[in-house]
């Protein structure tokens, strides 16, 4: 018995997102008075022994180059070949694009029942239930695995990192590969700018912004600290901002540990897929903006005076 | 060409969400039922325009659900489709509603099954992903873009950070998002239309279900706003940084 965790990585770098994963696998492991392993495909060129800081006892690769790119397919039938060989009852994935397009698919040739969306450990008090978001994050379903074998799919953002000291044993797994069905002909990422499901700060712009010559006040707060920008739907459907930064319940869900909303009504819509984010503050005119009643600060004023001297203050916090 | 939709019902994106029997049930009463909004705006509107562009191609709908689905199939018909099944379950385990769908896709041999990303009520973006594995098929998720070029499918997917363009030789299943294509309101040609088309009700086929909700919470409540006067920002940044340290 023990408990396997796969290790996301894109560029050959580990994703932050896999970290709260291993260290996730790592507590569920203590838990269970087992150890947690990781697996990861694809050349990687992170220090993989760094792993045992998170809790990871051993590291298995496949450092394959056709594995570079995610073949949900063929990625499954490695990760099942890694369950076999390491015994693994409990498979944790971090639920980002990657974890949603294999875990599902593990699920069923493992006949191993999945919760994704897991923002908690399991209760292991009577039977296996995983707390996860549903309804868009305004509320959670408590899941009981009736199956021997669990995977779980952990949210981004949604488990704090407490690191150990330790290293991880590195070891190859020869595995069967079968040729990739999906070729991927080009990778377009948007560069320097933050990951959206990764950021840990995000600063968010509505229509009350008037028009995309106004969004410097929200790409400059996100420069200064290091966050991400998004939008309201609105917002992305007008074409002021791209499609990847709509976040709510149509569009992406987040849960950093800031969210700066700035002209943004707070739809139930657009609540949806923010109202996990640990500290909200809303900038808005109208007092009666129904984003306050989610916000943990707010100002009721304008942004074009506000924001300006929001900058100015952070900037001298910044020391920038 | 033939497509096969998954279309799920879901509470209204406004539906107050509240808990009954012990916290175990949803509290339907009063609810208005829609269909998943990734299912119809995206992974529908798609399959109907490749339906436009090949008037040939055959275009089904599943949905797994009792006969309270009936009128969200219709609308789903309505919009376009030549006919629909509904399996008649109430059963809300992920395997055991894609072994539903799975057993509907194996019948019809169809090239191309698309879902939505995620259901917006369960959120498990999960069932695309089973039936591709039941189906021993290629599945490409939260595709943004779509499109034939001959037998294969020629896809953009979304990724940490950005977009990857997928080939793959058809058929496969792809999970649709927003990008796919633009939402449509149903006219009354297709309305009308839709009243005839076929709706085929058929019964679960046995599965295991590996999951099962033993109860719901609800999120505990904010503390209450704390207001910044506008003349001061700087106080907001102040209290972001030494009370709530998140800067
Ligand atoms: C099925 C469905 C799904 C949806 N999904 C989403 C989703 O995923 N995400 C999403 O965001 N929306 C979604 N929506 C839309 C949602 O209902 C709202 O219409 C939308 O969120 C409003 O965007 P907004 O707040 O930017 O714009 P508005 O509602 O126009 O609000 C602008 C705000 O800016 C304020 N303002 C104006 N001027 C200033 C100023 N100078 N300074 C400060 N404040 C100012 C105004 O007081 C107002 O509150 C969905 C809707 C439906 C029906
Ligand atoms: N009961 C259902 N009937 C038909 N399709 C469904 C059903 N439930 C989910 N789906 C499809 O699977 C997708 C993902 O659902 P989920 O895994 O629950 O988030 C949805 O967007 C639908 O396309």
């Amino acid at each position: 018995m023990s408990v396997l965790v796969f290790l996301d990585q894109a560029d050959g770098h580990i994703k932050k997102s896999s970290f709260e994963a291993a260290n996730y696998a790592a507590k569920i492991a203590e838990q269970l008075g087992t150890s947690a392993e990781a697996l990861i495909l694809g050349t990687v060129n992170d220090d993989l022994a760094a792993i045992g800081i998170y809790g990871i006892k051993k590291v298995h690769t496949v450092s394959d180059a056709s594995l570079n790119n995610l073949d949900a397919q063929q990625y499954t039938k490695i990760i099942a070949q890694a369950v076999e060989a390491t015994g693994a009852d409990v498979i944790v994935f971090s639920n980002n694009t990657s974890g949603k397009a294999v875990a599902p698919r593990l699920s069923v040739r493992l006949k191993a029942g999945l919760v994704s969306g897991a923002i908690a450990l399991p209760d292991t008090t009577n039977g296996f239930t995983v707390k996860k978001t549903v309804f868009s994050g305004k509320a959670f379903a408590n899941i009981t695995v009736n199956t021997e074998k669990k995977i779980i799919a952990l949210n981004p953002n949604s488990y704090s990192i407490v690191t150990t000291g330790g290293t991880a044993e590195v070891v190859a797994f020869s595995a069967s590969i079968d040729a990739a069905k999906v070729a991927v002909t080009q990778v377009n990422k948007v560069v320097g700018e933050v990951s959206l499901s990764e950021a840990e700060i995000v600063v968010s712009g509505g229509r009350g912004l008037k028009g995309p010559e106004n969004w410097g006040m929200v790409t400059e707060l996100a420069g200064l600290l290091g966050a991400a920008t998004a939008c309201s739907r609105p917002v992305a459907d007008i074409h002021w901002r791209p499609h990847h930064e709509h976040v709510g319940q149509t569009g992406l869900a987040i849960a950093p540990n800031l969210y700066f909303a700035i002209g943004i009504s707070g739809a139930i819509q657009h609540l949806a897929g923010v109202n996990r984010s640990k500290t909200i503050v809303v900038i808005n005119k109208d007092p009666e903006a129904p984003f306050f009643k989610a916000a943990d600060y707010g100002i009721v004023g304008d942004a074009f005076e506000v924001m300006p001297k929001i900058i100015e203050a952070v900037r001298k916090l910044k020391g920038a | 060409m033939k497509i096969l939709v998954c279309i799920s019902k879901t509470p209204d994106t406004t539906a107050k969400i509240a808990f009954a029997n012990n916290n175990t049930k949803f509290a339907a009463d009063g609810v208005q039922w829609i269909i998943n909004p990734y299912d119809e705006w995206y992974a529908l509107v798609r399959a109907i325009e490749l339906k436009e562009a090949d008037p040939t191609a055959i275009l089904h709908l599943v949905n797994v659900g009792t006969a309270d689905s009936e009128p969200i199939i219709r609308k789903a018909l309505a919009l376009g489709g030549d006919e629909a099944f509904r399996v008649n379950t109430d059963n809300t385990d992920s395997f055991f509603i894609a072994s539903q769908i799975a057993a509907i896709a194996k019948e019809g041999a169809y090239d191309l099954v698309f879902t939505g990303k995620e259901t917006i009520d369960y959120n498990g973006s999960s069932i695309g992903g089973m039936v591709a594995e039941l189906l021993d098929l290629p599945y490409i998720s939260h595709a943004v873009k779509f499109d034939l070029e001959g037998n294969n499918a020629v896809v953009i997917r979304e990724i940490e950070g950005g977009e990857e363009t997928d080939k793959v030789a058809l058929p496969a299943v792809v999970s649709c998002q927003k990008g796919m294509a633009e939402q449509r309101i149903p006219n009354m040609k297709g309305i009308m239309g839709a009243r005839t088309k076929p709706l085929k009700v058929t019964e679960s086929v046995a599965a295991d279900s590996y999951t099962s909700i033993a109860s719901f919470d609800l999120p505990p409540a904010k503390a209450g706003v704390k207001l910044v006067s506008a003349e001061n920002p700087e106080e907001l940044v102040k209290l972001l940084h030494e009370v709530a340290r998140v800067i």
